[in-house]
């Protein structure tokens, strides 16, 4: 058997597809009331915003800390190349030959493929769902950047007027707006406490923001990225050299980028590199087929591929750099805090004249003091202040955002300009994934038919938008955070690795990798080199199948816990572990199956009404007439 | 005489010093973090500063206890050391034997901190006063929460936004809804506008269908 020629039959494939004769018909007449891209730069920045998102800025540069610093970027680089580019050229090029959304895509391919793109929607559905609470958290900390000194700067005053409150004192001021002002978190995932009125509100303002942008489809949303996508560039090059002016920012960068290639033997940090490369790219959303599927058929997939993996894969190492400066600034700050709470500590106690003792003589000062006068010294109980352990206390998600960065805003001159412009960068970041989440809801919706055609694609996208607002208020209770934690681990993981995998297998080995090749050549001009061959066929699949299968293990081993926030565990300030509830379970394997498993289930649902219609469908036969193919008005043969 | 009054003076000031004394339960510590708070600009500490704060004190125990005329002597000062801190006791104006207790010296010098703090350039944390703890600055609060109009603004904005692209699209259909019937009759109308080749000028002409001899529909 000739593993090139390995296909899986395919019949009527055919008639689903538009030819390539056809192909050039439509592009001459502009037939149809498809939408297109105004010009290239739109169709470019659309992607590059879809892509680049809140972790660029906060999930890569904690797996680059982590992993062994400049050392992680070998994997990382090395996944981008075999993984990330191959998957990002394979959905570009599908969509801009199938000139259709996702679910129509797969069902044009083989109508037992529907089930991907369905998975694909609901991938996206809740996805969207908790990326947009995100979003109004972060429109929470906007608003409230609007004033001077920063709400989170100052603990307020205890009922009494005596003192500070309590929970804020003992842990920090931005941990307590964070976790009591913003999201007063309950203590348990399963102790939901109601809705927090500011936060529908923010969620009222997030949702309505995307509707505004995305009202007509790609004709509005493709006017509001020229400055979605373009304005955190600007924004981190501002923070990158208010950094640099900073003190303590050079040794968080040198922190973040010092090679540790020990880490390269750690099986976890491949891992994580590869799921890392997989997710960032947004792949398996179907929102990028959609949107390449608006350009025209002679568009060069393979150059725009290439392209924007690279903007991507810089846009992650320069937000990492631009973090990291900051990061560094926070350590340095708090060092020096606690530098000088130890040398007051030390002269209050034994009467030394200031600046006696300085960060130069401290050792020395402290070994002499505690030879002579152990008890007095022993009492003084001083803290170690160590700089290392301060930059990594790099956290990942929401924390550095909302705690980490607001903490070092607010050591900076003018914190309230430094506070919008970061929540508007991340805002934008925010709106532009969410353009490519709602695409994938709403085409799909229209291809699917589920609703009725005429309806404009302002009803469509408006319907979307209110159930998500409707069923995104569980993330407005008080234990919405523990909630958000779940669907982003469960929801949008395990699911998409089985579409990203699926579609691989599906163009290669249903569709036809040698058709494929064909098309592309008839595409873009000249045939895909051995590089795209051999990633599509071999490499690619197999790292997929490697990552979901060391991702489902990992996740199903171990001992599934959640961290919460409270002040009667021990270790507050720290957050606790938590065992999840029995019936979280429940929710978990909906989460994380119900996409997957609608793959296999549809069609095996589509196997058995093809078996029991079989005889009425012999009866019907239509005549083959290219004016039935072409989309020549509102009706189409799909 | 004169003997008297020198053992006299003896036995006061000894005694003023032994009330005097670390950890006395008549008076307070004082810690000055002059370098600290005013770096380049900070003054030495000498005789002079000294005498400033024992005037200063005096000061505040006179606005405390109306009537009682307090000098730079009733401050009594102890145990200086590099640190810049010391102890102080306040000896009562009508009989210097007397010390005045904590609580009123306490009461005294929360009353007149700002005007103390002002005296030495300093703040509350600066000059500390072990033991009495500053009085907390309530924190601003604003009569409308400025996040709620900061909301009120975007919500504003977006809700216009919303208005606007929903009446335009509404309106964009009515005008291509009215435009399609206005197609259909002209062809109905048994005439089109065609241009006409006339002894090689092209004319704008009428084409009267009913002498058409191509007809467009053939017939059956």
């Amino acid at each position: 058997m000739n593993l090139r020629k390995l296909k899986l039959p395919n019949p009527g494939l055919d008639d689903r597809i538009p030819t390539h004769a056809q192909l050039e018909v439509m592009e001459k007449e502009e037939a149809g009331d498809r939408p297109k891209w105004d010009n290239k730069a739109q169709y470019l920045l659309t992607c590059v915003g879809f892509c680049v998102g809140l972790g660029n800025v906060w999930r890569f540069p904690y797996l680059c800390q982590s992993h062994g610093g400049g050392a992680f970027m070998i994997p990382f680089l090395i996944l981008l190349v075999l993984e990330g580019i191959p998957l990002l050229h394979l959905e570009f090029a599908i969509g801009q030959r199938l000139r259709k959304g996702s679910a129509g895509a797969w069902r044009s391919i083989n109508p037992y493929l529907t089930g991907i793109g369905i998975a694909s929607m609901f991938v996206s559905f809740l996805v969207g769902m908790y990326y947009n609470t995100i979003m109004a958290w972060i429109m929470w900390y906007l608003f409230n950047s609007f004033q001077s000194p920063l709400p989170w700067s100052q603990c307020p005053l205890n009922a009494n007027k005596t003192g500070y409150v309590e929970e804020c004192t003992r842990s920090s001021t931005v941990d307590y707006f964070w976790y009591r002002e913003t999201l007063n978190t309950s203590t348990a995932i399963d102790e939901s406490g109601g809705l927090q009125w500011w936060i529908v509100l923010a969620l009222v303002v997030a949702w309505s923001l995307l509707y505004v942008c995305y009202i007509r489809g790609i004709e509005t949303s493709g006017k509001a990225v020229y400055i979605t996508s373009t304005l955190p560039y600007l924004v981190l090059t501002i923070f990158l050299i208010r950094g640099l002016t900073l003190k303590g920012s050079v040794e968080g960068i040198k922190f973040l980028f010092t090679p540790d290639v020990n880490e390269l033997m750690n099986p976890q940090t491949w891992l994580d590199a590869g799921a890392q490369v997989f997710f960032s790219f947004s792949l398996a959303f179907g929102g990028l087929i959609s949107f390449s599927s608006y350009n025209s058929v002679h568009n060069n997939c393979e150059q725009d591929a290439v392209l924007v993996s690279i903007i991507n894969g810089c846009t992650s190492v320069y937000a990492a750099t631009v973090i990291y400066s900051i990061i560094g600034f926070r350590a340095m700050e708090n060092f020096d805090n606690c530098m000088s709470d130890n040398i007051l500590k030390l002269i209050n106690a034994f009467n030394y004249a200031e600046n006696s003792i300085t960060e130069s003589n401290y050792n020395e000062a402290v070994n002499y003091l505690n030879q002579t006068n152990p008890d007095v010294f022993q009492g003084l109980d001083l803290q170690t202040c160590d700089m290392q352990t301060f930059l990594s206390q790099g956290v990942e998600g929401t924390g550095l955002a909302f705690i980490v960065f607001t903490e070092a805003i607010i050591n900076m001159p003018i914190s309230p300009l430094w506070a919008v412009l970061f929540f508007i960068m991340l805002f934008c970041l925010a709106l532009s994934s969410m353009f490519g989440n709602i695409e994938g809801v709403v085409v799909p919706l229209q291809d699917l038919r589920l609703l009725p055609r005429s309806w404009p694609k302002e009803v469509f996208s408006g319907l979307t938008c209110l159930v998500s607002f409707a069923l995104g208020l569980i993330f407005a209770q008080r234990s919405g955070n523990y909630w958000l934690a779940l669907f982003d681990n469960f929801a949008g993981s395990i699911p998409l690795l089985v579409i990203g995998f699926c579609e691989m297998f599906a163009v290669v080995y249903i569709y036809g990798v040698d058709r494929f090749n064909k098309d592309i050549e008839f595409m873009i001009g000249h045939k895909p080199n051995i590089f795209w061959q051999a990633t599509w066929r071999v490499i690619s699949p197999l790292i997929m199948i490697v990552i979901l299968v060391f991702y489902f293990v990992t996740q199903v081993t171990k001992n599934l816990t959640y961290l919460v926030w409270d002040q009667e565990a021990e270790e507050f300030p720290t957050l606790a572990a938590r065992a999840f509830p029995s019936w979280i379970y429940v929710i978990i394997v909906i989460l994380a199956g119900i996409p997957s498993l609608v793959i296999p289930i549809f069609a095996l649902f589509k196997f058995i009404q093809r078996k029991c219609c079989k005889k009425e469908k012999k009866a019907d036969f239509s005549v083959e007439t290219i004016s039935a193919k072409i989309i020549m008005d509102d009706k189409t043969k799909f | 005489m004169l003997d008297k009054i020198l053992f006299l003076l003896c036995l006061a000031s000894a005694l003023a010093d032994e009330r005097c004394m670390p950890d006395t339960p008549h008076g307070f510590q004082v810690r000055l973090s002059i370098k600290t708070a005013l770096g380049d600009e900070a003054y030495a500490w000498n005789e002079n500063e000294m005498f400033l704060f024992r005037a200063t004190l005096a000061f505040a125990m006179r606005n405390h206890m109306t009537g009682q005329q307090f000098n730079v002597s009733n401050i009594v000062v102890c145990d200086e050391t590099e640190r810049v801190s010391f102890w102080f006791i306040v000896t009562s104006p009508l009989d210097t034997s007397q010390l005045i207790d904590q609580e009123n010296v306490e009461a005294a010098i929360r009353r007149s901190r700002n005007r103390i703090n002002s005296a030495f350039l300093l703040t509350d944390k600066t000059l500390e006063f072990v033991d009495i703890l500053p009085t907390l600055g309530t924190p601003y609060v604003h009569p409308t929460p400025p996040w709620l109009i900061a909301f009120g603004v975007v919500m504003g904005a977006v809700g216009a936004g919303i208005i606007i692209m929903l009446v335009s699209s509404a309106v964009q259909k009515k005008l291509k809804t009215n435009k399609k019937p206005q197609d259909k009759d002209e062809d109905d109308e048994e005439e089109t506008r065609v241009k006409t080749m006339e002894n090689g000028v092209a004319r704008d002409g009428v084409y009267n269908m009913s002498f058409s001899e191509d007809e467009r529909f053939t017939a059956m």
